[in-house]
């Protein structure tokens, strides 16, 4: 598992040193190289020539017209957003296309800051744009960007990262449903709109805001000594129907309706409730923050686990890469997106009160002796599912 | 073209309205097109000599005017009177320095002004001269069409700097003095080098062969039941004619690799269908005809059959621009616009069909209908032409076409407009049918269009 290994930038599908194309997405990687997109240019590259860049990725013919589009097969071309990645120090994110959809309309925002007190504070944005809605993939993208400025903004100011994330969500939405009013919706859709998943890491807490059906989940580095759990409730019908005890979670799952998200950012929502939750984790682990185009195919918490590779701590990016590589490889239907926060215990900081502490199911041989538990208070209601 | 001056081309903008989103396996994708022309400094209604004296201040165009001045016409006198009376009102609208010629057609074609084998350069004297030899047209002899175009085409070729070239063409009968094989050669040698607009004046004519020179020189055809009406038809054509800012524009159309274009048809302000015009522009891409623009927008049917790609692929499925031919084979390109084709598995994205799409196709199966319907009245087929305009009732009135659903009140009588349930007329005149017939191309737009962003 050490030695290195090349990616494909598209699809982050495992690539030989010698290959020129993709063997899963067909994709040409010079072009992507001199784009500046490839991350990792392979250790044993060699002084090989790559003949024909920024050829058709469909067909090959070099007249690519400059609106996007081969001059010869008409094959859209690959966007910048099709496939894009991006590595601070402590936190990492990677997002694609996928398969079965034209264009990625989700996006993501990672960000790097201190507070006032100099502890390191790390952000990370997923938001997934609503398809049926005109224009998802900007209303994503200014969800993205404006939540992870207001976020560093109220960080970098001394506010506490639960009001922060609540402040960065209405921020947020707000300028989505500023899209929808600026120029009005596409004939027959709704206004912009996207979900919306974010998480601080600072000072060994973890703040996690949500709304919609993109997730937060917890992936401690000891699987067999700790439990992965999901740290967020869907806003979906799906989830509406279990939490009203009308239909058991199987049966809710399995409904067409399932995925029919009940909050969103956008002008056309009633009202944006940001979901938050804090909470301290007592072992090392990362925290895995999504859009459904990863969870679909590995819906448990202790499934997605399994794709969280052992390294993730050392090398998000790689972690992340291989969870967009495991969701294309399963079909793709939708857009992926996934962030990876190293979160590593702060025992020198002492373990500040949150609403929910992790349990350690057996304390492994490293971690800190175990704090105090806080008192619960009765509201908001813990987000944890029953598993 | 040299003289046209920049300052006066008008501003082309393309929108395009199309459901972009096809299913697993589908391969038509469907788009209207609607190109606008804003900005030229038509004066289409601007007073009589407003121009600068100098006289060359409008567009560089010319205008030859065609009137029919066979035996025909004196049946009623009211008819050639009328005539010449319209034709005055169409000089009185010419331009200064606008160039012009009217042209006697009969068997032969003759020349009444200037009568010097070229083109008059518009002003207070020429407009007068012209007038009075309005007294030469007198009715005799028979109808030979093409040699009236041969004549037209002749004259406008004296003066090849004058880029708009607009012919108006009147007629109250049959091409009786010529074979049809010979008026479709003339038209197939003038098309391209001059537009005109036809007019049948009372119902002796045929609307197919009017239709047919209307459709080769890109011009509009239309019936004046009463001659008394020629005199307002005339101004509003040679008006509109002289709101042309920029001639010889064409609808260029790429399309990818291994697709085909199924149809290229305007289909508003009436229904013109292009597809066999298409001339050859380099690879993959064919230019169709448009004539000329003044301040005006039109709409464009265009219907691509694409190779099919897996879900989650995107193709251009079309370019489409419109150009204004370049000495040398290049073309300026005035505006372009983009057909896309994307797979998707989300039946609500696929199934959907754009509102524009869906109204154009009903507006030409409008036309269709009200042509069959008259042409079983004409065989005998009661029960074919109430079944075929009782469905054009049906779209007129399910399509917001007013005009047309009037036009169909005279022919038959309407029991129920939504299910096009109607009763054959027993007294429709001669003149009602025709101009149904003739009016049957003319579409309406959608209602409430919205633009997009």
């Amino acid at each position: 598992m050490m030695e290195f290994q090349r990616v494909c930038p598209f699809c982050a599908e495992p690539l030989d040193p010698q290959d020129v194309f993709c063997e899963a997405c067909g994709r040409h990687l010079a072009s992507a190289a001199e784009r500046g997109e490839e991350q990792q240019p392979a250790a044993d590259d060699g002084d090989f020539e790559l003949p024909a860049p920024n050829g058709c990725a469909q067909c090959g013919s070099l007249s690519l017209s400059q609106d996007g589009y081969c001059e010869s097969c008409g094959a859209a071309q690959p966007r910048p957003r099709d496939h894009q990645e991006r590595e601070l120090s402590g936190v990492a994110a990677v997002s694609d296309r996928g398969v079965r959809h034209h264009r990625n309309e989700d996006a993501f925002a990672v960000a790097a800051t201190s507070l006032p007190g100099g502890e390191n504070a790390q952000v990370a944005v997923v938001c997934d744009g609503v398809s049926s809605a005109s224009r998802p993939d900007e209303a994503s993208q200014t969800a993205a960007d404006t939540a992870s400025e207001a976020l560093l903004t109220a960080l970098e100011h001394g506010v506490e990262p639960e009001p922060a994330m609540r402040g960065a969500i209405l921020t947020a939405a707000e300028a989505v449903a500023e899209l929808g009013r600026t120029s009005g919706p596409e004939a027959g859709r709704n206004s912009p709109a996207c979900t919306f998943v974010g998480a601080v890491a600072a000072g060994g807490v973890v703040t996690i805001g949500w709304v919609g059906d993109s997730r937060a989940y917890w992936i401690p580095d000891d699987r067999e000594g700790a439990e992965p759990y999901r740290l967020t409730e869907d806003d979906s019908w799906a989830a509406g129907m279990v939490a009203a005890g009308l239909m058991s979670e199987a049966e809710a799952y399995a409904d067409a309706r399932a995925h029919a998200i009940t909050g969103w950012l956008g002008a056309d929502a009633e009202e944006v409730e940001p979901h938050t939750v804090a909470f301290t984790p007592h072992v090392p682990g990362v925290l895995v923050i999504c859009s459904d185009g990863l969870w679909n195919y590995a819906e448990a918490a202790t499934d997605l686990a399994d794709l969280v590779r052992v390294d993730a701590q050392r090398d998000p990016l790689r972690a992340a890469r291989a969870m967009v590589s495991f969701a294309v490889g399963a079909g793709g239907h939708d857009n992926i997106t996934v962030a990876v926060l190293p979160v590593l215990p702060d025992p020198a900081g002492g373990y500040t009160d949150t609403l929910l502490d992790l349990p350690v199911i057996t304390a492994p041989a490293a971690a800190p002796p175990m704090p105090p538990v806080p008192p619960v208070p009765p509201h908001p209601p813990l987000p944890l599912p029953p598993r | 073209m040299a003289s046209l001056a920049k300052s006066n081309l008008p501003r082309f903008t393309t929108d395009i309205f199309q459901n972009e989103y096809l299913a697993e396996g589908a391969r038509e994708v469907n788009a209207i097109v609607t190109v606008t022309a804003t900005g030229g400094g038509t004066t289409g209604g601007r007073p009589l000599g407003a121009g600068d004296a100098g006289g060359d201040a409008g567009q560089s165009a010319a205008v030859v005017l065609m009137v029919d001045c066979s035996g025909s016409m004196d049946y009623p006198p009211t008819k050639m009177r009328n005539a010449r009376d319209a034709t005055a009102v169409a000089i009185d609208t010419v331009r200064d320095g606008v160039a012009f010629a009217v042209v006697a057609g009969t068997h032969e074609a003759k020349e009444v002004y200037p009568g010097d084998g070229g083109l008059a350069i518009a002003s207070p004297a020429t407009r007068e001269a012209a007038k009075q030899s309005l007294r030469k047209l007198t009715a005799g002899g028979g109808t030979a069409i093409g040699t009236w175009l041969t004549l037209a085409d002749k004259l406008f070729l004296t003066r090849r700097d004058f880029a708009i070239r607009h012919g108006i063409l009147l007629t109250d009968g049959r091409n009786e003095h010529e074979k049809p094989e010979d008026l479709q050669r003339t038209l197939d040698r003038v098309s391209g080098h001059f537009t005109a607009d036809c007019r049948g004046v009372g119902t002796d004519w045929e609307i197919p062969e009017l239709r047919r020179i209307s459709s080769a020189l890109l011009g509009t055809v239309d019936i004046v039941a009463e001659p008394s009406g020629l005199a307002d038809d005339f101004r509003s054509m040679m008006e509109a004619a002289m709101g042309k800012q920029v001639a010889d524009v064409a609808l260029r159309v790429w399309t990818p690799a291994n697709a085909s274009v199924k149809f290229v048809k305007q289909v508003a302000p009436n229904l013109e269908d292009l597809t066999e015009r298409r001339a050859e522009a380099g690879p993959r891409a064919g230019d169709y005809p448009t004539g000329s623009w003044g301040d005006e927008s039109r709409d464009y049917h265009v219907c691509v059959e694409v190779p099919t790609a897996a879900v989650g692929n995107e193709m251009l499925a079309a370019r489409i621009s419109l150009v204004l031919p370049q000495a040398g084979g290049t073309a300026e390109v005035l505006t372009q616009g983009l057909v896309k084709a994307v797979w998707t598995d989300d039946l609500a994205s696929s199934t959907k069909i754009s509102p524009q799409v869906a109204h154009y196709t009903g507006q030409a199966e409008l036309a269709d209908a009200i042509q069959e319907g008259l042409e079983a009245h004409r065989a005998g087929d009661l029960d074919r032409a109430t079944s075929k305009l009782g469905a054009a009732v049906r779209l007129a009135h399910q399509t917001g076409n007013e005009g047309t659903f009037k036009l169909l009140q005279k022919v038959v009588d309407v029991v129920d407009a939504k299910e096009g349930t109607v009763k054959f007329r027993k007294d429709v005149s001669e003149a009602d049918s025709m101009t149904l017939e003739t009016r049957s191309t003319k579409t309406v737009r959608v209602a409430g269009k919205k633009r997009p962003e």
